[in-house]
């Protein structure tokens, strides 16, 4: 064995994988956990729990891994994660705490991720949950959707002894991890559903189907229901489209729109009643891994997809890992390229797109090179569908419905990044729902900042 | 798990039922809508909400079997539950915003046409307990699709029932009764139309002409019904809207119909193909024009 190498992964074989839904990794079995942990150098001052945004313990769950101890490793990543069994599955680990493992400096860093996997699946078949012996306060926190900043919340605030309900919008709890990450990268029932079930171990109440702005409003639930503090994990909103002609067009969807109806009400099974269209031949726009699930998720329903993207490879915001596995899949990447117009057929139906060539030009505020069009270098192609995966702006039906709570330019909720406080007291925000789109594991820190904002601020009350 | 309390067949395909959930009935405003799935299976389904029972907790809807979920849904009983109802959603009718004093000096008339009733319905009924007058066109094909007649007729200031076949009322469309209400020398200075948007669309070209400001309630395709899809996008004057979000009730005059009932096609072969599934279970093979099963 190569020291200097993780211990490689299993996974489906794409050729395989690219026609079912069923998870592309695998993971690791015991001996590979722990021929894997043992790479860990369990540095004294350890870089990687500083690039991971909960701050988990990390060298000291590998070195229970180390010896065999896996409920122990598992207590471990509990006190720290919520949500271990997706973070391990989801989290861009090659830029958090991999990116800063030392071992990484010659050769790969320890695969965290899938130790951190390996040990929630591991505590998950064993049937272990996690535990709080905390007594109950009996003060009551509200917290507004149930994503990864609101379940981490949630948990962290019960395993404080707090009284907390979710609220969330839906008629399943998870969030983005139920409506937007497809099941072949994270499994709905075995891993998201367990996961939303440990939350509610350590007492946490969800009510779903409650739409907060329009159902009740926050003023109601802390003037009315007696809440104390509110949390806001509301998530992103509404999705972009690039306002050029033809998007109105039947088959032009937003990414959000696709993966619903795919990932939450579950189209791509026969038995379930809710349509989607099954393209033959489909555009993704955009670069994120928002597109990625798209494109794969129109892959496994029969398509041949084409991800458009405006800047070059170097530059997709998408994790390499999905870019990687995308390829292998059969995805054709149309790089360095920008929709001009969708054509429309006579009945109202996507036939084709004209694009436009790019090329990068000089770095703009964001650090990556902006493109700029190639003059005369537009051309056709002939498609069915396509899908507008641009990001989104954030809803407004909660900063609408709440007296004194800030808004940016961006119309992003305002919240302190240390502990999650807005310019309404008792009132707390964080994740998509103040940063913009970004990933699971922000949401989660900012979900965990929060819990203690609130743990403060309700102690000096 | 949201219990139905009632349920009664108003007309052929088309149904009633008052369900149990308060914390929508507590806040719901004429003009909002609710979406209902009734099982694991099920689609979301969003429907406008017909009458509230804020006492009981009882949100009352109407609907019609097109898809593949409202044909099984019309089998649920009272006694029966929703596996789920949300709401309300979408803003409340911009009437209910008014001044009082503001509407009594209107001149208004509703247009409701097929299941369109149902909607009109809670509009015109807490026009009447505020003390507001108002005119109602209600129509249908055929006698056997009215409901709500007498129900309509106790709130409305004037009812005008039209049937296209004249096997009711009127014999003509509810723009026809529009037109010879106008020629008769009645003014009307708000409309509201609602209704299937083949008839909305004439109804805002007829008003245009009239020059009467024309609400429509548009009920497009939705997902999540709370603004993060996108599925239920139109055309509004120069701009894109949410209709989940930004309504349901737009101008009229500004609404795209031709695009919206294009985008109303959308899914037409696949729920097509869902509703065979339903109805002739493994013995469809083909011939449908849809399913591909004669290929």
């Amino acid at each position: 064995m190569d020291v200097l190498k993780k211990v490689p992964v299993r996974e489906q074989k794409p050729e395989v994988r690219a026609k079912n839904f069923e998870e592309v990794c695998l993971g690791y079995d015991a001996a590979e956990a722990v021929s894997e942990a043992e790479r860990c150098l369990n540095c004294k001052n350890a870089q990687c729990v500083k690039g991971c945004p909960v701050s988990i313990d990390i060298p000291g769950f590998i070195s229970e891994i180390k010896s065999r101890n896996f409920e122990k490793a598992y207590e471990i990543l509990s006190d720290s994660s919520a949500l271990p069994a997706v973070c391990g599955r989801v989290c861009p680990q090659e830029s958090q705490c991999e990116g800063k493992c030392i071992r990484g400096f010659k050769g790969e860093p320890v695969s965290i991720g899938k130790l951190e996997r390996f040990t929630a699946d591991w505590a998950r078949e064993n049937g272990i949950v996690p535990k709080s012996d905390q007594e109950k306060n009996g003060r009551k926190v509200a917290v507004i959707g149930s994503g990864p900043a609101g379940l981490t919340c949630a948990g962290d605030l019960a395993k404080m002894g707090y009284d907390v309900t979710i609220f969330e919008a839906l008629h399943e709890p998870g969030g983005v991890l139920i409506y937007g990450i497809p099941e072949f990268r994270l499994p709905k029932q075995e891993v998201v559903a367990k996961e939303v079930e440990n939350v509610k171990a350590l007492g946490v109440k969800i009510e779903t189907n409650v739409v907060i702005g329009k159902s009740t409003t926050i003023d109601e639930l802390m003037e009315e229901e007696g809440f104390e503090a509110v949390f806001i994990g509301s998530g992103a909103g509404l999705p972009r489209f690039m306002g050029i002609p033809g998007e109105q067009a039947n088959g032009v969807f937003s990414a959000n729109e696709f993966l619903t109806r795919n990932n939450l009400m579950k189209a791509f099974r026969e038995e379930y009643d809710t349509p989607i269209m099954k393209g033959k031949k489909v555009a993704v726009v955009g670069g994120g891994n928002v597109a990625m699930d798209a494109a794969r998720t129109a892959l496994r329903l029969g398509a041949e997809v084409h991800i458009v993207y405006r800047r070059s490879e170097a530059e997709l915001p998408a994790r390499v890992e999905e870019v990687h596995h995308a390829k292998e899949e059969g995805i054709i990447f149309n790089l360095l390229t920008n929709p001009k117009e969708i054509l429309v057929d006579e009945n109202g139906w996507v036939r084709g797109m004209t694009c436009i060539r790019m090329e990068l030009g000089e770095p703009d505020e964001s650090g990556r090179r902006s493109p700029v069009e190639v003059a005369g270098s537009e051309f056709e192609i002939e498609l069915d569908t396509v899908i507008m995966s641009l990001g989104t702006s954030p809803n407004p039906l909660i900063s609408s419905t709440t007296k004194g709570l800030d808004t940016n330019r961006r119309k992003c909720i305002v919240a302190e990044e240390a502990n999650g406080a807005t310019s309404k007291p008792g009132v707390f925000a964080g994740g998509d729902a103040v940063t913009g789109a970004a990933t699971v594991i922000l949401a989660m820190g900012a979900g965990k900042a929060a819990a203690k904002g609130i743990h403060e601020y309700l102690s000096g009350k | 798990m949201y219990p139905i309390v009632k349920k009664e067949k108003l007309a052929d395909k088309i149904f009633l039922m008052d369900v149990r959930a308060p914390r929508v009935a507590k806040t719901c405003e004429p003009g909002q809508f609710v979406i209902v799935k009734m099982d694991e299976e099920g689609e979301r389904i969003p429907l406008t909400i017909c009458d509230y029972d804020r006492e009981a907790g009882t949100i009352t809807i109407v609907f019609q079997t097109v898809g593949a979920s409202t044909e099984r849904m019309q089998y649920l009983n009272e006694g029966d539950s929703f596996q789920d109802f949300v709401g309300p959603l979408g803003c409340a009718s911009d009437l209910v915003d008014m001044e009082i004093d503001e509407l009594k000096k209107k001149k208004i008339v509703f247009i409701a046409g097929g299941v369109g009733t149902a909607p009109v319905y809670p509009q015109v009924k807490w026009l009447h307990e505020h003390g507001v007058d108002c005119d109602v066109i209600m129509g249908s094909r055929t006698k056997d699709l009215l409901f709500f007649v007498e129900k309509m007729e106790k709130v409305a200031t004037n009812l005008y029932v039209t049937t296209d076949d004249g096997s009711y009322g009127f014999h003509g469309m509810g723009t026809n009764q529009l037109q010879a209400l106008v020629d008769e020398g009645r003014t009307y200075d708000h409309c509201v139309a609602i209704g299937p948007m083949i008839m909305m669309k004439f109804v805002c070209l007829l008003t245009k002409k009239l020059e009467i400001p024309t609400v429509v309630s548009m009920n497009p395709i939705m997902v999540d019904g709370t603004g993060m899809c996108g599925a239920c996008r139109l055309t509004v004057g120069d701009e894109v809207k949410f209709a989940c979000v930004d309504g349901p009730e737009f101008d009229g005059h500004l609404v795209d119909f031709d695009q919206a009932m294009k985008r109303q096609q959308l899914y037409k072969t696949e729920e097509g193909r869902a509703m065979l599934k339903l109805q002739e279970g493994d013995t469809h093979h083909g011939g449908c024009g849809h399913c591909g099963g004669e290929e």
